[in-house]
């Protein structure tokens, strides 16, 4: 049996190789900003699987950012550990402070739980700011080094750039395993009726405590290539503020959605720099871009994708009776 | 003969009131039994308090013999015991086929497995015969939430039925469904019954339902049970009769 290929994985196939060489031409601050896009689009992806998919409130992702991203820092920069054992320690690191913070998320659901998380996102963004030994406090990190690789000097902004798309694609394809295995569907089952599942045998506690700590994860993955990509860390981008952002870009993007993430980050961190030549506006526009697409599209930009797939599924339909209607009528006058 | 459920001395008390106020009953293996009661009388919190979605002020819950109060559902859904609900609790945004497959995916192999085994394997054909024998198929690619609401009735049916439980306690099937679908919905659950072997607990306010389709039936006013027996020796009980329609 030839079974469809899944739109998503076309899409990523088709996206990888263009994404590899539309760069080529950028300078450096362009090829930054096209980084900083996937970076982020990563840890989106984390926060998509715990709200879109399983429909467990947070509003700490950028804090799972900053965990991975000071970790990184300091086992790469200070004690000369190599990037990709600190990418994973980053990883780990989160997905077990995931399962802590997951643990009210047991008890408390809904906005009672963005509370929770708001309070940790909190005390994440004040110890990075306080504990001077261990983070720089508010002077942070600088000269974080960029990874050697398999012999591939990252340094320099374009290879580094492929570097961080290779390990989103990786990360994407990771994702995309996940949810279309059976620990997916039991997390929209716990975002769509937790109790019905409960009674169909899925493991509520098991499920909520990997929604979280799995999503955070890639929180923490992505903060381990924040840090070699601005080369310089601060609380700044880890506060409050930062998670809020997390949050607007996964609805914005599409909650819910696979590729909801990319396109959610893009508007998050790609649009201002486009509208930069609009001075102070830019915020102004883009208030009223989510204000505008939120009112018409709760499900965000790919909800209206969606609903135009529904919609031309529908006419054919609709033809389709049509074109039946003197067939049946037919058979009738026999 | 070997009672699948037995429960005894069930209670459960909100503040002052009773809700369900010292209720003992067992139900065979391979039986279908009815519950019956005017409303209020405390067969859904019974039923919940069974099922571990409440905590019983007292009593116990024997499964096969083995006590299970206060386990969680999702424990009791592994030992063989499932449920439908009174109110329509499918997964919407879910294919029809997707929540059969979701309903069964759990009572295999180890959460390891299911992430990087072939978790699916077998439990699609499962859910493609389940569609078929309820008559779901030109419905399996729909998403759950656009089907009427018989048909959703029929889906959530389906779905209690696809680990092979050995004990199914179905809240008001009859309810809000037309009378053809009740009639297909009727003869799914005789053959079921009959075929596989499993035992249903069924509360229900539908009359011609209930007395046709159980052995047993066991009638509740006021939180305690009020008679049982044969569906011809309760409808004759002059205490159940006063219960329903009163002095």
């Amino acid at each position: 049996m030839i079974r469809r290929l899944d739109p998503n994985l076309v899409v990523i196939a088709i996206a990888a190789p263009l994404l590899w060489f539309i760069p080529v031409g950028f300078k450096a601050y362009g090829l930054y900003v096209v980084s900083l896009w996937l970076v982020m689009a990563i840890a989106a992806m984390g926060l998509n699987l715990t709200l879109g998919y399983a429909g467990l409130k947070s509003l700490a992702q950028a804090a799972f950012v900053g965990i991975g991203a000071y970790t990184t820092a300091i086992l790469t920069k200070n004690h000369g550990v190599a990037w990709p054992v600190a990418f994973l320690v980053s990883g780990a690191l989160s997905f077990g402070v995931g399962v802590v913070l997951g643990f009210p998320a047991l008890r408390v659901k809904f906005h009672h739980l963005a509370f929770v998380t708001l309070a940790f996102a909190m005390f994440v963004f004040l110890v990075a700011r306080n504990e001077e030994w261990l983070t720089g406090g508010v002077y942070g990190f600088s000269n974080i080094p960029r990874p050697v690789i398999f012999g591939l000097d990252l340094s320099r902004a374009l290879p580094f750039y492929r570097f961080v798309l290779v390990v989103t694609v990786g990360l994407s394809l990771a994702m995309w395993w996940l949810l279309r295995s059976p620990w997916g569907r039991a997390f929209q089952a716990l975002r769509e009726n937790w109790m019905r599942a409960a009674s169909l045998g899925v493991d509520i506690r098991t499920y909520t405590l990997l929604a979280f700590a799995i999503g955070s994860a890639w929180g923490g993955f992505a903060g381990a290539l924040y840090a070699p990509l601005v080369e310089f860390i601060d609380p700044a981008p880890f506060a409050i503020s930062a998670s809020f952002v997390m949050l607007l870009t996964v609805v914005v993007g599409g909650s819910g959605f696979f590729l909801g993430p990319f396109v959610g980050a893009f508007l998050s961190f790609v649009l201002p720099e486009l509208l930069r030549a609009t001075g102070g506006w830019y915020l102004l526009v883009y208030a009223s871009v989510v204000l505008i697409l939120l009112v018409f599209s709760p499900t965000g930009i790919l909800g209206l994708v969606e609903r135009a797939r529904e919609h031309v599924a529908q006419r054919r339909a609709a033809e389709m009776r049509a074109a039946a209607r003197p067939m049946l009528e037919g058979s009738e006058a026999r | 003969m070997t009672r699948v459920l037995e429960v005894k001395g069930m209670r459960k008390y909100f503040g002052g009131i009773r809700a369900v106020d010292g209720v003992d009953f067992h139900v065979n293996k391979g039986e279908i039994l009815g519950i019956i009661g005017p409303n209020g009388c405390g067969k859904s919190t019974l039923f919940n308090c069974i099922l571990g979605q409440l905590t019983p002020t007292d009593g116990e819950v024997l499964l096969e013999g083995r006590p299970v109060t206060g386990l969680y559902p999702s424990e009791l859904a592994k030992l063989g015991v499932s449920r439908t609900f009174q109110l329509l609790q499918v997964f919407p945004t879910l294919s029809v086929r997707e929540n059969l497959i979701l309903a069964g995916q759990e009572h295999r192999g180890t959460k390891l497995s299911r992430l990087f085994g072939r978790g699916d394997a077998g439990l699609t054909d499962a859910a493609n015969r389940m569609i078929a024998f309820f008559e779901l198929d030109h419905l399996a690619d729909q998403k759950a939430g656009g089907l009427s609401y018989g048909q959703q009735k029929l889906l959530d049916a389906a779905m209690a039925f696809m680990a092979g439980p050995k004990l199914v306690l179905l809240d008001e099937p009859a309810g809000g469904v037309n009378p053809t679908m009740l009639a297909a919905l009727k003869e799914r659950l005789e053959a079921i019954n009959r075929e596989q072997g499993a035992t249903f607990v069924v509360i229900e306010h539908n009359m011609d339902f209930v007395m046709s389709l159980c052995s047993r039936v066991v009638v509740m006013a006021e939180g305690r049970v009020l008679a049982q027996g044969t569906p011809a020796e309760v409808r004759a009980d002059p205490a159940v009769v006063e219960a329903y329609l009163g002095h």
